[in-house]
């Protein structure tokens, strides 16, 4: 007690005894204690002077967060269908034999806990694990049971690389603060995020122009968000310039949780500065003297990295009083961390984020560039537009417009896995053909393609002829390959369960909808369907996508909708019509067999329900 | 912005609405009815429910959240949202364990009586049978959540009316629960049965103990005329 009393009290000062840093708190406390028990949340509620509802609610929110006991070791296993595809349940069978537990328990001797995670974006290198915070990629059985091995040998090692990483991955993996085995598998490099540059030319540049000027060029450039939305950058910073005098914030969104995605973790390993480079001069575009880099709990592998590259910027006068010199230009950077909620990417709910509460998105109106961060006008930047910004005003937006198509200019990083030869991100030109793409990426006769993650949508061979762009196949970059053999329904209900978990629960549609889209997909896929459930899907799906409040919710019907429309043979190949009354949904031996257990005997009517079907 | 009366339409017809209004709030000073559930006067809107969608100008967006504004073209009662409206109803009924026929609550429920507003005999999903704890530490106030809607009216009303902080959320997506400031229950929080954030439940989820079953059936709240009557009469009245 008297240690969760100083260790609480130490977690808080940390963070200044600021109340909107409490997911900073918990996760100091966490590190601190392993867990966040009933006492902790006593301790940390009446330090911060937080209702103690509060605290227990930011704590059951995130799913890096545990108010149980946890091992030493959490072993962390993607369950993305990528790692699905490429085998992750025989690993799954092979931790649970090692370690004589199951998913979501902790050996007695407190040395690991198992569980299952979604996407930690390593999808070109499936399956992928988190232990603790070292990524493990390309695990396989035999190589889980060894790790598990070692670790258990040698409990005394506490900095865990030393004991998982047996090769550091390319390009700054090898980095002496990074020391990861993840690998890049940067296969195409366009002009714009990896193409050759000046450090810092773009910056000097912007600080030599008035802000508007700034902002103008940006708008010239005609860039769009990268994220997935597509609302051009120039105008949300006007909109966010053109409230009140006083405090502004600019936050760069590395929440990356799309599943599939995994361009912006190359982005911070190769390219941070350019990402640092762009979010100081959109901070000077924006009139913010401070800006946030909002860090999935899944890469905090990279936080020391990027900690350090921080300091270097201020030491060479980069960020800090006068940036560049400039007068009257402050900017500072401050990593806020995020602890296993997909839904976070979305940007008022990451701003509740880093508030330090449930990550709920906010009613809109006020957006956040009346109202975001702390009340202030707000700029939330996908990583990878951020980084377009610094090239924009070093090669001019004459430039920037003449790559890619006219209405989506530019390049854009593509993160490419699945059923291909040669996973890993490419930047290609906006306005690519689909097809093009897949060739690059070596797919052969792919019969599907999930194009934007499991919000965007699943596309059949005769949409790939498509473009890659804003107005036709919108993506935030996810691209999975499906081969033959793969089923699209299974895909889909894979997708589903994702959003049941990563739903945050606040409204109606999304909180329900998707259990519901979910219960009836997989009994088409139990061959309990008929045909009337495909009606039934598509009016669920699309109250779903119009009655949800946020983009969460607008999207997470995407895998029944857009199967539905583009592999109906696959759910007309299931269903059955009723025949004389017979309810194919219903299994009636399912259904005695509970009444048996309930009533301790069979049915004196029907036995146990064989012989009726 | 402006402060003078403005005009928006709302199914074709012209109403008046004041700055500051949202959609919900001018549609019922102007006696048009737009269902809703979570909304609460006196309290902010959560937008929750999300039973108040409306299309503003073609798009979806919840009536209780949107500022009215000049010029609008609101949709309210068009057969897309009626059917809209029964799917989210349908679903808070599925989710949850509800059982009217002998909850203390019914009649008086909000829930039950959108229910029978929309026509609702029996919900076109299945039931999700999920475990809910009950909560019965205090002595005179009742937590069922098996009832709860999650509609954040008692957490509202606590914190903005009762001066309090009695509840909270925790979990999240179908595991989202109805909690309370103490780890001892509702026993261990400052609630008083007296309390507006008591009152403020739509459904049998907070109740008051010793008065079960006091209002006879005949003079419930909604025996004689559907929910959104005190708005604009229903049609067929």
């Amino acid at each position: 007690m008297a240690n969760t009393a100083e260790q609480v009290a130490a977690s808080c000062a940390e963070s200044g005894d600021d109340r909107s840093r409490l997911l900073d708190v918990l996760l100091a406390v966490q590190r601190r204690l392993g867990h966040i028990d009933e006492a902790a949340i006593d301790a940390v509620a009446a330090r911060l002077r937080v209702p103690r509802v509060d605290v227990a609610g930011v704590v059951s929110f995130y799913s890096f967060l545990a108010d149980e006991p946890r091992g030493r070791v959490v072993i962390r296993l993607c369950n993305d269908v990528p790692d699905l595809m490429m085998g992750v349940e025989r690993v799954a069978e092979g931790l649970e034999e090692e370690l004589g537990i199951r998913f979501g328990e902790s050996t007695a001797d407190g040395s690991f806990t198992l569980e299952w995670t979604s996407c930690i974006g390593m999808s070109d290198q499936a399956p992928a694990a988190l232990f603790n915070d070292v990524v493990v990629p390309n695990l396989g059985p035999g190589a889980a049971r060894r790790l598990v091995r070692e670790l258990r040998a040698h409990p005394e090692v506490t900095d865990l690389r030393r004991l998982l990483v047996r090769e550091y991955g390319d390009g700054q993996n090898s980095h002496d603060v990074v020391r990861a085995a993840v690998k890049n598998n940067l296969r195409r490099a366009g002009a714009v995020i990896f193409g050759t540059r000046e450090p810092e030319a773009g910056l000097r540049k912007a600080l030599a122009m008035s802000p508007a000027e700034v902002i103008r060029e940006v708008k010239t450039a005609r860039l769009r968000g990268r994220g997935g939305a597509g609302f051009p950058t120039g105008m949300k910073w006007e909109f966010a310039r053109a409230g009140d005098t006083g405090p502004r914030w600019l936050i760069a969104n590395a929440d990356e949780g799309e599943p599939g995605t995994f361009k912006d973790r190359v982005i911070l390993t190769e390219r941070p500065d350019l990402l640092f480079e762009g979010m100081t001069i959109a901070g000077y575009a924006l009139g913010a003297a401070r800006g946030l880099l909002y860090l999935r709990g899944e890469y905090a592998y990279l936080r020391a990295y990027l900690e350090h590259l921080l300091a270097g910027r201020r030491a060479a006068g980069l960020l800090g009083e006068q940036v560049c010199g400039k007068a009257g230009f402050a900017f500072d950077i401050r990593i806020q961390m995020g602890a296993g909620a997909y839904v976070c990417g979305e940007e008022t709910a990451l701003i509740s984020s880093c508030e330090g509460l449930r990550g709920d998105p906010k009613n809109r109106p006020p957006f956040p560039a009346q109202r975001g961060y702390l009340g202030r006008p707000t700029s939330v930047n996908n990583v990878e537009t951020l980084c377009c910004v610094p090239r924009i005003l070093e090669m001019g937006s004459g430039w920037f417009a003449s790559l890619g198509s006219r209405r989506s200019t530019g390049t854009k990083l593509l993160s490419i896995s699945g059923d291909c030869t040669r996973r890993g991100v490419y930047e290609v030109p906006l306005g690519v053909r689909l097809r093009e793409v897949l060739e690059m990426c070596g797919a052969e006769e792919p019969i599907a393609v999930q194009v934007g993650g499991p919000s965007g949508q699943m596309v059949g061979t005769a949409d790939f002829d498509r473009e890659i762009c804003f107005d036709e196949l919108a993506t935030g970059g996810a691209l999975v390959v499906f081969g033959a053999g793969r089923n699209p329904l299974d895909i889909a209900s894979k997708y589903m369960a994702f959003f049941v978990h990563e739903s945050c629960g606040y409204c109606t549609p999304c909180r329900v909808g998707n259990v519901l889209l979910k219960e009836r997909l997989d009994r088409i896929l139990a061959g309990r369907g008929e045909p009337a459930d495909l009606d039934y899907l598509q009016a669920l799906a699309q109250t779903v996508k119009t009655a949800s409040r946020c983009g969460l919710g607008q999207t997470s019907p995407n895998p029944v909708l857009s199967t539905l429309r583009n592999f109906r043979w696959a759910y007309e190949a299931l269903v059955r019509a009723p025949v004389g009354g017979e309810q194919p949904g219903f299994d009636i031996a399912a259904r005695l067999a509970e009444a048996a257990a309930l009533t301790g005997r069979e049915s004196i009517h029907f036995g146990s329900g064989r012989e009726v079907r | 912005m402006t402060s003078a009366p403005f005009t928006l339409s709302v199914d074709g017809r012209a109403i008046a609405a004041q700055p500051g209004q949202t959609i919900l709030e001018a549609a019922d000073a102007a006696g048009v009815y737009v269902p809703r559930l979570c909304w609460m006067k006196d309290l902010l809107p959560s937008g929750s429910c999300r039973v108040c969608t409306v299309r503003v100008n073609g798009r979806p967006q919840a009536a209780c959240t949107q500022p009215a504004a000049a010029g609008m073209v609101v949709e309210n009662d068009t057969e897309e949202l009626r059917a809209l409206r029964r799917d989210l109803i349908d679903m808070l009924f599925v989710e949850g364990n509800h059982f009217c026929m002998f909850c203390e609550k019914s009649g008086n429920c909000e829930l039950q009586a959108l229910a029978y507003r929309f026509g609702i005999t029996a919900p076109k999903y299945p039931y999700l049978f999920p475990r809910r704890e009950l909560d019965a530490s205090h002595p005179e106030v009742l937590l069922d959540r098996n009832r709860c809607v999650m509609c954040a009216r008692c957490l509202r009303a606590s914190r903005a009316l009762d001066g309090k902080a009695v509840f909270g959320f925790t979990g999240r997506g179908p595991a989202k629960r109805l909690a309370v400031n103490s780890a001892t229950g509702l026993a261990g929080t400052d609630l008083a049965a007296t309390d507006r954030a008591v009152a403020a439940c739509p459904t049998g989820s907070l109740l008051v103990k010793q008065v079960g079953y006091a209002v006879p059936v005949g003079r419930r709240r909604f025996d004689h005329a559907p929910i959104g009557s005190d708005v604009a009469p229903a049609a067929g009245e």
